[in-house]
């Protein structure tokens, strides 16, 4: 299809637009954390370094990413194996019940955050005793088993059963099907499934909030609690611009590895 | 004895009886089709004969060893699948090498036996390209040397052709029964195309509602059909029924004549008039309505006279004729 010139102008100058308002804000966070200015006066006032060696120096950050990183790591795990073998049985089986499981696996992305997070501190409260730092875990994994899920469950559906079939004709036991067939073609579904988990648990605050035990302070709670400290207000600003970087590579592979060949 | 021997075997799905006892042998080198429409259960009783569907009663024997509830990797037959089902991931030598991989046979014999087998389906050199980078019929070479390598007692295949064009299909029908007579496997094939099923087969297996209707050799199938179906699915019907059968034939039943068996210029026979004239290239085909009441399909090969001007027999009042011998009961 042709564009006219006018329509081709128009639909540019709109995506600039659109990219501005995404980009520029981060660009913002990645310049200010080098501002020599506190309170992020524009244009800055110098360039300096000292926020970024006082961020890698303050104990509760390297504390709080700690925590965060190893919640999301277990959280995925969690929701790797168990999200994968869901998605395998629902999508490779017939059985009672299969669309009304499917439908509840997937509910609880769809429920707001403030949701599951009171009705988990309900539960963590009066049946456990106390919020510790599995309890932050066990709620992370019911938002994160869901995207593993789908993703899984929309490749199974995607490779129907023939090559299975054609594996196991040609004289390989369900093991050898599984290791040379199956798993090689889901792969990429579960890393990028895992990808998006990881991120999802990574900043998440509001489930966290509800869930997490005493001095359990993970990164986004951390940032959220510190962003307003006028002192501490130039290093919150070094870890955002260092999570936008890290951020970078994940959303890269994913979509590397998500691509059809 | 034969090689496969399948006695009462049936299978429902729900409500549906897809196969409803079938008994059927099938012998060592013979290539063998499982005729039938769609729904008919001939890809059942294929998929039960590979191990992919468990029968609810009946027993599969492959060399006198009762196979019937083996599972698929335990069993001397490989399948090559409606949609080829190739490995997307691996390229076109090493899913010709998956047989003999998962059977542990070394590095080097593996690759020396599935470049024969490439070979064997005129594809050398393609080796290292993915299956999505193949045209359908490159595909289904592949599909078919990754099973031959095997070599396996029996090649099941699951209406191979079904998505090749029409040109590529009749070259492929000459090199696979070329192909087998060359290996000597037992080909049991399912299809739903009577020309193809004709063409290739040794013997046929026509299907109908989980049942075989009629087993024979291919020229007996179409010359002899023993029911209305057979007769039908196999070709065209020519149904001559109730009162036509008395009028014209003087018996009653339901009696069946090829087309081509008809001549429809002849001073006598039964009268009739040409509803709609079809020219064909090297024959016209002809649809009369018989004044007896009977609805015949004529063929004519259009040999002497200038066949231009056979349009113009549309409406016009005509006479058939056969031979005797070429009307067949089939009810």
């Amino acid at each position: 299809m042709k564009l006219s010139r006018t329509a081709r102008a128009a639909l540019l100058g709109t995506m600039i637009f659109g990219f501005t308002f995404i980009y520029l804000p981060l660009a913002l966070v990645v310049i200010n954390s080098f501002n020599t200015n506190k309170s992020f006066a524009w244009p800055p006032t110098g360039f300096t370094t000292i926020w970024w060696s006082k961020a890698a120096a303050n104990d509760g950050i390297r504390d709080a990413v700690m925590r965060s990183v190893i919640t999301a790591l277990i959280a995925t795990s969690i929701a790797l194996i168990l999200g994968s073998l869901a998605a395998a049985a629902i999508s490779r089986y017939e059985f009672f019940g299969r669309d009304a499981i499917s439908l509840l696996f997937v509910l609880p992305i769809a429920l707001p955050g403030i949701v599951t997070g009171i009705a988990l501190n309900n539960v963590f409260t009066n049946f456990f005793g106390k919020l510790t730092f599995f309890t932050i875990v066990i709620g992370h994994a019911t938002f994160c088993i869901v995207v593993v899920f789908n993703n899984v469950a929309a490749r199974y559906r995607r490779l129907g059963m023939n090559l299975q079939e054609a594996s196991m004709d040609l004289g390989a036991s369900r093991f050898t099907t599984f290791r040379l067939v199956t798993f090689p073609l889901i792969r990429s579904a579960l890393v990028a499934g895992g990808l998006l988990a990881f991120g999802l648990s990574f900043d998440e605050i509001i489930v966290t909030t509800f869930t997490a035990g005493a001095g359990q302070t993970t990164l986004p709670i951390w940032i959220f609690q510190n962003l307003f400290r006028p002192n501490q207000a130039p290093i919150v600003n070094v870890v955002a611009a260092a999570l936008i970087l890290i951020s970078i590579l994940p959303i890269y592979l994913s979509q590397r590895l998500t691509a059809d060949k | 004895m034969a090689l496969i021997e399948i006695r009462g075997l049936s299978k429902s799905f729900g409500e549906v009886k897809a196969v409803a006892g079938v008994d059927l042998d099938i012998n060592a080198g013979e290539f063998i089709t499982l005729l039938g429409p769609s729904g008919s259960g001939k890809t059942t009783v294929l998929r039960m004969i590979a191990g992919f569907e468990d029968p609810d009663a009946g027993t599969i024997k492959l060399n006198g060893e009762d196979i019937t509830h083996l599972p698929p990797y335990d069993r001397d037959v490989n399948t090559v699948f409606q949609d080829y089902a190739l490995f997307p991931h691996m390229d076109v030598i090493t899913n010709i090498e998956y047989g003999l991989r998962v059977k542990k046979v070394n590095k080097e014999e593996r690759r020396k036996k599935a470049l024969e087998a490439l070979e064997q389906v005129r594809l050398s050199g393609y080796e290292k390209r993915k299956p999505s980078q193949l045209s359908g019929g490159q595909r289904q070479r592949v599909a078919l040397a990754r099973a031959l390598v095997n070599r396996p007692s029996v090649l099941l295949l699951d209406e191979p052709l079904g998505a090749l064009d029409l040109k590529l299909r009749q070259q492929m029908q000459i090199e696979l029964k070329e192909l087998q007579r060359e290996v000597g496997i037992t080909f049991i094939f399912v299809t739903h195309d009577q020309e193809e099923a004709l063409t290739m087969s040794d013997r046929i297996a026509v299907f109908d509602k989980g049942k075989i209707q009629q087993l024979d050799r291919p020229a007996a199938i179409y010359e002899k059909p023993v029911n209305e179906f057979v007769a039908g699915f196999v070709g065209v019907s020519n149904l001559i029924t109730g009162n036509a059968a008395q009028t014209l034939l003087g018996k009653s039943g339901t009696f069946t004549v090829r087309p081509e068996k008809i001549q429809i210029d002849k001073a006598q026979g039964a009268a009739g008039t040409v509803k709609e004239v079809e020219y064909l290239g090297p024959s016209t085909r002809f649809i009369v309505d018989l004044d007896a009441g009977a609805r015949l399909v004529v063929l004519r090969q259009n040999t002497d006279e200038s066949a231009v001007d056979v349009m113009s027999m549309r409406g016009k009042k005509v006479n058939l004729s056969w031979a005797k011998e070429s009307e067949y009961r089939v009810n």
